[in-house]
């Protein structure tokens, strides 16, 4: 069981969330470098594990359900980048860079 | 628990013949690494035997707590992913060898994404759901990648990296979710509050939220789909990737997608509650783009796998028309446009499948995917040739092929629907898509291959997978309505 803090409003927490997902956004969309993109994702992927570990405290204090999912996205977004940073190891290999302006074999 | 654990076995059955194919392929010597196929084909070959003897004995139920659910729903897309699967490894051996000594991985991987897909069509928890798409989606970034070739890395980096931003936008749309319904189910059996239940309340209050996360997981899972305006990846992975990873993404990924899709909007969020029509709309527009997009852009693609790469975002805009007319009924309340995406995915599953198979086929001897060096295939290759127009007269929606069926069905639910605007679009589309399907078939038939060479055959399993294709897509375009009594069995679970 865990006890809603009383001083904190929910909404603090989802705009900490949201400014967090954004920054993350922004970091995908303007980053050049692959692995600062998957950094950015990281970024991502934790605004949501707080999102929902503050939902869980605040509107379903009697589950643990939103704990557990934050455990999982951790869980997961550790297998993905280990997975990434392979893939953009294999990428660097191939042709010495991992800015993705310069991977462009591929398009259209 | 035990009854949970029976219910579970297909999937068991799936991911235990994946860990024994990995020990497996430490033994097998490196000639022999077809036996690692035979072994994953029995492992499927059990997992489907279990799972018609669960039906046999009317096992149907909600189980592990509401988290999964075998229905007739998840039912006939674990059928239709085991088909795929097997269908894709056998149709492999020919290819196999390209992986060197990672066969072992090839087969294991496509196991575990196949059984990703499984659990995908009965997780009825979000939980549930990301995981099991998390498990399809980190096996297929490694399959793109498994030739580790400049292509295969590429496509590999790019499926790998926008994969991963969509699945973080899906979890911020599911976030929002269960912080409006404090639960992640989407729907109980044993009367306690679900996603389902909190919607059908309609507390005006939670709209604005609803239709926050709403917007992200359609762009998430749109993502998946690969509908516009996510469907960058699909033509890069599709060139990119090894052709049986790609023709196993094309349409195993692609029918997991929309069958969660279903269970989310059509399940979760309701086609009749205060935000069904809001959804609706989303997905008329979406499809209208992605038809659209899609076919303008396969018609100056030069390269046969980029274009179905096109092709398949045109497609699944086809499939979106089902969702936006879902409310469409039939005499037995059955949702004409839910049946209609159900059994189109199944239909495109035997054409996409036999077009891919048929030019993997017929590049494995070529060494090229341009359009331009299919000339005169139609002597050269004679079966593959004759599968590949099949399946593409199917994409496009002539009778006598199940393609046409299908289309024929989803445009009667969009009509019914009122959406008579997006039927005006897809026809257009039809006749757009003509141009680019039927000019692979015009060079294949109508262009001379003066001195080129007729192609070394593909071997009898290869040959064979693309017979049974072509058979299926014929006998659906003929005698359709077993397929489409089963689909609408399937999605009446919802109604």
């Amino acid at each position: 069981m865990t006890s809603v803090p009383q001083e904190i409003p929910l909404e603090q927490f989802i705009v900490l969330s949201a400014i967090l997902f954004s920054i993350g956004v922004y970091g995908v969309l303007s980053r050049r470098n692959a692995v600062l993109v998957v950094m950015s994702v990281e970024l991502m992927l934790n605004a949501v594990s707080i999102n929902m570990v503050a939902f869980a405290v605040y509107t379903a204090p009697t589950l643990f359900v939103g704990i557990i999912f934050a455990i999982f996205i951790i869980t997961i977004a550790a297998a993905e980048v280990g997975l990434a940073l392979a893939v953009i190891l294999r990428v660097f290999r191939n042709r010495g860079t991992a800015n993705i302006d310069e991977i462009d074999t591929l398009k259209w | 628990m035990l009854a949970s654990l029976d219910r579970f076995g297909p999937e068991l059955a799936v991911m235990a013949t994946a860990g024994l194919v990995l020990l497996a392929d430490l033994v097998v010597p490196r000639r022999h690494k077809a036996w690692l196929a035979g072994l994953s084909v029995a492992g499927l070959l059990a997992a489907a035997l279990w799972l018609v003897i669960l039906v046999l004995r009317g096992r149907q139920a909600s189980f592990f707590d509401d988290s999964m659910a075998l229905d007739n729903f998840s039912i006939f897309f674990i059928f239709l992913f085991i088909a795929v699967c097997g269908t894709v490894i056998i149709a492999s051996l020919d290819y196999a060898p390209r992986f060197g000594s990672h066969q072992g991985e090839f087969f294991a991987l496509m196991l575990l994404a196949t059984s990703g897909m499984m659990l995908l069509a009965g997780a009825r928890d979000l939980v549930t759901i990301f995981v099991s798409l998390e498990l399809t989606s980190i096996s297929q970034f490694i399959l793109a990648g498994l030739l580790r070739d400049d292509k295969g890395s590429e496509a590999a980096l790019k499926y790998l990296l926008l994969g991963a931003i969509a699945s973080a936008v899906i979890l911020y749309g599911m976030a929002f979710l269960f912080g409006i319904a404090g639960t992640t189910r989407l729907v109980t059996t044993n009367g306690a509050p679900s996603i389902a239940s909190t919607i059908a309340a309609g507390d005006a209050g939670i709209r604005s939220a609803l239709i926050l996360s709403m917007v992200f997981l359609a762009a998430g899972f749109g993502f998946k789909m690969a509908v516009v305006p996510f469907q960058m990846w699909t033509p890069d992975v599709y060139q990119g990737a090894p052709t049986p990873v790609a023709a196993f993404l094309s349409v195993g990924s692609k029918a997991a997608a929309f069958a969660v899709v279903l269970r989310i909007f059509y399940e979760g969020f309701g086609p009749n509650t205060f935000v069904g029509n809001d959804w609706k709309e989303m997905f008329a527009i979406l499809a209208a783009v992605s038809m659209c997009v899609g076919n303008v852009m396969a018609l100056r693609q030069t390269n046969i796998r980029r274009m179905l790469g096109y092709s398949s975002v045109a497609q699944a805009g086809n499939f979106l028309v089902g969702l936006a007319a879902i409310s469409a009924l039939t005499n037995g309340r059955t949702s004409l446009g839910a049946s209609g995406v159900v059994f189109f995915l199944a239909t495109y599953a035997f054409t996409n499948l036999g077009a891919f198979i048929a030019v993997m086929a017929i590049s494995n001897r070529t060494d090229s995917d341009e359009i331009a060096d299919y000339a005169g295939m139609g002597r050269r290759a004679p079966i593959p040739a004759a599968v590949l127009l099949f399946c593409l007269l199917s994409l496009t929606g002539l009778p006598p092929t199940a393609g046409f069926i299908a289309k024929v069905y989803i445009f009667n639910a969009a009509v019914q629907a009122d959406l008579v605007w997006l039927v005006i679009v897809a026809v257009l589309n039809t006749a757009v898509s003509a141009f680019y399907y039927l000019g692979v078939a015009r060079q294949m038939y109508l262009e001379t291959a003066e001195g080129l060479p007729t192609l070394v055959r593909a071997p009898w399993a290869t040959q064979g997978i693309l017979v049974v294709a072509a058979m299926g897509v014929l006998t659906f375009g003929v005698y359709p309505i077993p397929l489409i009594e089963a689909a609408q069995r399937a999605v009446n679970v919802f109604g």
